[in-house]
């Protein structure tokens, strides 16, 4: 079987570039073609800013890796043109169980909110998210947009200038260089870039292994997520089991510390502990196996001059959550707008820290979910591991307990509270459209909310009265006019007004609320779109 | 804020405290260890508000406040 993870998707070719003779400047360039450094390239290709991506390798990424993709990522997805192929091959889940031992202590079902065009959540192969977004990155370069992926293109070295980045990059043709505006280094964990500056990357090891196996079988498992908490197959260990498109499962057993990991890894010691799991007369095929360890821990500041660290590069959480991928597409989403403005010179370099200062905010919130849920899953002490059997026990039988079971805070976006680029809430609305927050998406008749937000800066007024363009220091803001009748369902009204009468909203262009007020005043408006650009 | 009340507030102090007593007749080391982890989880819950639950987290340090 040919495995997509296998094949070439941007084969190594000879770029002009490698016969100039002398470096050739670029607006940006990516390094990595991960999840994280595809989607900067394509949200920054449909600015019409030119962006050449660099990988060392020509493939998608090996194994699966990532299952679990949110609604925010989803929505982020659908603005750059590649949501819709996600969630039609991604798998729809809501229900998930969790077992102690031998007894399922209890269910929970995600019940998500109606009114929003994507779900919570889809599972889908990383391979396949990979694959979708170089797709969007073809059809985009047959529309004429300045986008380049160049595999085997491997960046050996790094030098930072004031007015740009000089980049050695090695080919299987030998090595050569070019510059760049602008660096964003999505080039993973182990990011090169970092070590090249000569970065910190602070953090907390967890002492523990996890054996990854993502299994073909025709098994009538419901799609559902399985949590297990000490199991009779995994003795004082946890395990998951969660199902992804094409009969594809994915297993994760912990191991604990002490282990041999090529031993392992092994097939002929992976197949006898997935037997145990899932019953003898299961038959099942290996995809892919890894062991893997994990880290909670960030890069002390994301942005180093000209140089933008955005992923795993610049954070990495435990997969407990489904926050790796899922908050590097907020990365991009926050980073996307602002580099756009400050390269066509509407915009203060200064912007730029913002980024810092509000992706800083979200990793700080992922790890801290992140590393309480390890907690809770892997104790690390006598009196931890009592506690949490403790919630365990009692979750089966009363229902207090059940919120306290921690085997994976599910990522949600994070609300930028206390950025610099925020002006005041003067409206007293709803809590979750405050200032910084990101915009819930809402049913408008045949459509809903965020597709009509797309990526600009938006005025939304609903039940009130704006002017229908309004130009601020080379930053245009259009009107989108609403009245809460557009929505008879009233989530439009719950979730943007509340108890007021009407609202006036200025949105920045990867939808998160920059400031609202109960009616359109020109001046206070006027100053807190400078505010959002960081001009104040 | 609510505060913690650490003056005495149980009316039949031998009682309850018998009660404990009780509750842990029979159980090995590891069960009273785990009985105690439950009651402190259900209590935790009935008090239902953090700033009581760390003043008492505070008082049971046994160390003096300054
Ligand atoms: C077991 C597991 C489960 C996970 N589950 C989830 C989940 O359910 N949901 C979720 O959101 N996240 C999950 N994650 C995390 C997710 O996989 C990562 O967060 C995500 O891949 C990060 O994307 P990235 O683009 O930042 O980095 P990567 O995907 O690591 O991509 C980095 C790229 O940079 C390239 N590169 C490196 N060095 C160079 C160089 N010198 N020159 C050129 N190119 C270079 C690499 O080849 C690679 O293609 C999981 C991770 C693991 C391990």
């Amino acid at each position: 079987m040919n495995k997509i993870f296998e094949v070439p998707l941007y084969a190594y070719e000879r770029s002009p570039d490698q016969d100039a003779p002398s470096p050739v400047r670029h607006k940006v360039v990516v390094i990595g073609a991960g999840p994280v450094g595809l989607a900067a390239a394509i949200d920054l290709a449909q600015q019409g800013v030119e962006v050449v991506v660099l990988d060392d390798n020509d493939k998608v990424s090996f194994g699966s890796r990532a299952v679990c993709y949110a609604k925010r990522p989803l929505e982020i997805l659908d603005r750059l043109g590649c949501g819709e192929p996600m969630v039609e091959k991604g798998v729809k889940w809501n229900l998930g169980k969790v077992f102690f031992d031998d007894r399922k202590v209890f269910e929970f079902d995600l019940l998500p909110e109606e009114g929003h065009a994507r779900p919570a959540f889809i599972n889908l192969q990383q391979y396949y998210f990979e694959e979708y977004l170089v797709q969007r990155v073809r059809e985009m370069q047959d529309a004429g947009a300045p986008i380049e992926i160049r595999g085997r293109n491997k960046v050996s070295a790094i030098g930072t200038h004031d007015t740009h980045v000089a980049l050695e990059i090695d080919t299987p043709e030998g090595s050569y260089n070019i510059e760049a505006d602008w660096l964003i280094a999505c080039d993973g964990a182990g990011s090169p870039a970092r070590s090249m500056l000569g970065l910190d990357f602070q953090g907390r090891v967890f002492e523990d292994n996890f054996l990854i196996a993502d299994v073909v079988m025709e098994a009538d498992f419901p799609t559902e997520r399985w949590f297990w908490f000490d199991p009779p197959f995994n003795k004082g260990q946890s395990a998951l089991l969660h199902k992804q498109p094409d009969n594809v499962w994915r297993i994760d057993l912990q191991l604990g510390w002490d282990i041999d990991k090529e031993k392992e890894k092994r097939p002929e010691n992976v197949i006898p502990r997935l037997k145990q799991m899932l019953g003898d007369d299961v038959e099942f095929e290996l995809e892919w196996v890894s062991i893997y360890t994990f880290q909670c821990r960030r890069m002390e500041s994301f942005r180093h001059g000209r140089v933008l660290f955005a992923g795993d590069a610049a954070h990495q959480v435990s997969p407990f959550g489904a926050r790796g991928a899922n908050s590097g597409l907020q990365d991009t989403d926050n980073l996307g707008w602002k580099l756009k403005l400050v390269i066509d010179g509407k915009a203060p370099e200064t912007l730029l820290d913002s980024y810092d200062v509000e992706r800083i905010h979200g990793a700080d919130e992922n790890i801290l979910n992140s590393t309480r849920s390890t907690d809770f899953i892997t104790p690390k002490s006598d009196m931890s591991r009592i506690l949490r059997d403790a919630v365990l026990d009692l979750a089966e039988v009363h229902e207090f307990a059940r919120p306290l079971v921690n085997s994976g805070r599910l990522s949600v976006p994070c609300t930028y509270d206390g950025s610099p680029l925020n002006s005041a809430d003067a409206m007293g609305g709803p809590a979750r459209t405050r200032p910084g927050s990101p915009c819930p998406d809402a049913p408008l008749g045949d459509g809903f909310l965020l597709e009509k937000l797309g990526g600009k800066f938006i005025l939304l007024t609903i039940d009130a009265e704006a002017p229908d363009l309004i130009e601020e220091d080379g930053i245009e803001v259009e009107r989108l006019a609403l009245s809460i009748k557009d929505d008879p369902t009233m989530a439009l009204k719950a979730r943007y007004l509340g108890d007021c009468e009407s609202g006036v909203y200025l949105i920045r262009p990867d939808q998160h609320v920059a400031a609202r007020r109960p009616s359109y005043d020109e001046n206070l408006f006027r100053h807190a779109i400078r505010r959002a650009t960081g001009k104040e | 804020m609510a505060d913690l009340i650490l003056t005495p507030n149980l009316d039949r102090a031998d009682d309850v405290y018998a009660d404990l007593l009780a509750a842990h007749e029979g159980l090995d080391k590891k069960e009273s260890d785990a009985f105690n982890a439950r009651l402190l989880l259900i209590l935790a819950n009935h008090i239902g508000d953090r700033d009581v639950l760390r003043q008492a987290l505070a008082a049971a340090t046994l160390k003096q406040e300054d």
